[in-house]
């Protein structure tokens, strides 16, 4: 069931992000930035509700009026971060609701993710509890309408002692000491969800916080121009004789109020204990059957820290050599954190498909799926390929290559070493490599992507040497549903290779060891010939 | 990047921006049916503690450490109070509210919101707080005549004895 309608989000959520990364292209993609956004308007909000402050009346007769000032006689300065103020709050709500529901389409919250998905929770109550104790402040019947049924809310539990709605339906109950309180709710509630915030991206390696600059720009400029247009208004001063009966919601903030009135406020409390507890074991429903953990081989890991760097998930850290080797650090794996993606195999210098020892060995492998399985996977597909030309696809798990015939299946394609790449082009396995990886602005293992274009442009180690023909390589990065792309692409990329001269081997594979052991003594470790 | 594809880019984020704005004010909610007026039924108020206080004994007394002696002991327990309201003549409220604390020795508490058409009202209501297993220890009526929106409360104060109406 869970999984019926994960697939379906995530159906819509790639079409939907086809078109976005068509037009802002992968780098500035909104919907790839969504947690950065979040952060982005964060800010946008602390520094405009600073400003605000200088000017607002904390007085029970003067909070209104002090709010009017802002928004009637200095509505070209204050007026402005007021409305900046309210719509980088609602901008905040929309972009953690999608942010939530992406993680969860992308399955992206489950086996070592379960921590950033479950510090999220408190994140959604905070964030509300900030939002909510701000329209108490501004004092107009949208308040008195938010005090009222907020407060009624809250008596539905049994642990205060006097209706807390009591305060809000005569005159004369309230006095500037509530609004005092209220100021003070209105900075704690956000300073604790600032805290989990820093908490959530406690476990990820290299956590997006801020968007691309341009995209900040844009984002801050039509967010100004929204203000000027549609500026944020008090809806008339509270009058506790009267009811609040009709009222501009905020449908981000508060589309739960309405439903008292449908579901009563213990539905509403249901319905809210039931979210949450749904959203807390959702990781475990059911838990991710994940591949075992990367295990470091110290005979072959001389603690160069690539592994360590590359990891999208904090898994790895380097510590003190436990062997004896004369190298200052090995790597450590923390197994409750790795999620088998491979990335680390691909970043270690170890793993070079030309090694010539007995049984191809590695720093750190993926016990079921280990370097050696990969070369052979590749050597067996190689051979498999029609000639004359013969194209070898390497295809993540969840690109829209992964369901094609005869490719070589990878959790990530930053687990594929470059020199895998370089390997197969220079012994006439094959004549060009399609690399097949996920959409670039939604990498299923975050950096993936990002590390295989480093590598090839020679920005991160392990390079992909310059001796091998980049015009016979090609990388294709889709969403799992773009099949019939990645074929046409596909397609497109064979018939230029058919066209290409032929190549000249540097060095054939030996007949006799294709994929067996100690195949390879013909090379030295560095691949060239002697 | 190309000034068209930038322009594409910044009138997406804005058109965004705008839905947003819209949303955050609108649509207008009515909380309830034109024409409608609010009345409330709200008191704290603690009935009756469970059983009259006992004289204790000097036997008793004695018993006691000294810092801890009194005279008297009480229960520590309340009664649950029972409150009726009428409506024009109608029963709309009958309820025994029970009191409040893990103890049950707190002040019973009650919050009720009805939502009714404006017009002229007969109210009466009335509350038991003591012992007694039939009439009512307090009443009150009051002839009222409600505008649209208007928020009537009925609260009861303890110190006075007496249903306040506003």
């Amino acid at each position: 069931m869970i999984s019926a309608v994960r697939n379906v989000l995530r159906y819509g959520f790639e079409l939907i992000e086809q078109p976005f990364e068509r037009l802002f292209g992968p780098a500035l993609n909104p919907l790839a930035q969504l947690g950065a956004l979040g952060f982005f308007f964060f800010w946008i909000v602390t520094v405009s509700g600073i400003y605000l402050f200088i000017f607002f009346d904390t007085g029970i007769e003067r909070a209104y009026e002090s709010v009017e000032f802002i928004s009637r006689e200095h509505w070209f300065h204050a007026g402005v971060m007021r409305s900046l103020h309210r719509y980088a709050s609602d901008l905040m709500v929309l972009m953690v609701a999608t942010h939530l529901l992406r993680q969860f389409a992308y399955d992206q919250y489950r086996g070592s993710r379960w921590f950033s998905w479950f510090t999220g929770l408190p994140i959604i109550w905070l964030l509300y509890g900030s939002g909510i104790t701000g329209y108490w402040l501004v004092w107009d019947k949208l308040a008195q309408y938010v005090a009222i049924t907020t407060s009624e809310l809250l008596d539905r539990l049994p642990i205060f002692g006097e209706p807390i709605a009591r305060n809000f339906i005569s005159t004369g109950t309230l006095t500037s000491r509530f609004f005092t309180l209220m100021v003070f709710m209105h900075i704690a509630v956000p300073l604790f969800l600032l805290f989990m915030m820093w908490v959530h991206i406690l476990r990820i390696s290299r956590p997006k916080i801020n968007p691309p600059r341009m995209l900040a720009a844009m984002s801050l400029l039509a967010l100004i121009g929204v203000s000027l247009w549609k500026p944020a208004l008090s809806q008339g001063h509270v009058d506790l004789a009267k009811a609040p009966v009709e009222v501009g919601l905020d449908w981000f903030y508060l589309p739960l109020y309405p439903l008292t009135d449908i579901w009563g406020r213990g539905g509403v409390w249901v319905f809210l204990g039931a979210f949450s507890l749904m959203i807390g074991v959702m990781p475990w429903l059911p838990p991710l059957r994940r591949a075992r953990a990367a295990e470091v081989d110290l005979a072959h890991c001389n603690g160069c820290a690539r592994c360590a760097e590359d990891c999208p998930y904090e898994a790895i850290r380097m510590v003190g050599r436990s062997d004896g080797l004369p190298f200052p650090s090995q790597a450590q794996v923390n197994a409750a954190l790795c999620t088998s993606c491979g990335i680390c195999v691909g970043a270690c210098p170890s793993s070079t498909p030309f090694r010539r020892t007995e049984e191809l060995k590695t720093g750190i492998d993926l016990p079921d799926y280990s370097l050696k399985e990969l070369r052979e996977r590749t050597i067996d597909a190689a051979k498999a390929l029609p000639r004359p030309t013969r194209v070898l696809i390497f295809a993540c798990d969840h690109s829209g290559a992964r369901g094609l015939d005869g490719a070589v299946r990878l959790p990530c394609v930053a687990m594929a070493p470059p020199s895998l790449f370089d390997f197969v082009l220079s012994r006439d396995l094959v004549d060009g490599v399609v690399i097949a990886g996920c959409a670039e602005s939604a990498c299923f293992n975050r950096l993936g992507i990002a590390w295989t274009q480093q590598r090839f442009a020679g920005t991160r180690d392990p390079y992909l040497r310059a001796r091998v023909p980049r015009e016979r390589i090609a990388m294709v990065w889709t969403s799992a549903v773009a099949t019939r792309r990645v074929a046409a692409e596909i397609a497109e990329f064979t018939a230029k290779i058919a066209k290409l001269p032929l190549k000249k081997p540097r060095a054939p594979l030996p007949p006799s060891s294709a994929s067996g052991p100690g195949g390879e003594r013909a090379l030295t470790e560095t691949g060239d010939v002697p | 990047m190309s000034y068209g594809r930038l322009i594409g880019q910044f009138v997406v984020i804005a058109a965004l921006f705008t839905a947003v704005a819209t949303f955050a004010n609108q649509p207008v909610y009515r909380s309830i049916p034109p024409g409608s007026a609010i009345i409330i039924l709200t008191f704290v108020h603690g009935a009756d503690r469970t059983a009259e206080c006992r004289r204790l004994t000097p036997e008793e007394i004695s018993k006691l450490p000294p810092n801890m002696r009194r005279v008297q002991d009480c229960p520590r327990g309340r009664r649950p109070l029972y409150v009726e309201l009428d409506l024009g003549g109608r029963t709309v409220f009958r309820k025994n509210l029970p009191p409040t604390g893990i103890a049950g020795d707190g002040p019973s508490r009650v919050y009720e919101r009805f939502v009714v058409p404006a017009g002229k009202y007969e109210i009466a209501v009335r509350m038991r707080d003591t012992p007694r297993i039939d009439g009512f220890d307090h009443a009150s009526g009051k002839a009222i005549t409600l505008v649209p929106e208007q928020m009537f409360v009925i609260d009861f104060r303890s110190e006075r004895g007496e249903f306040l109406f506003h």
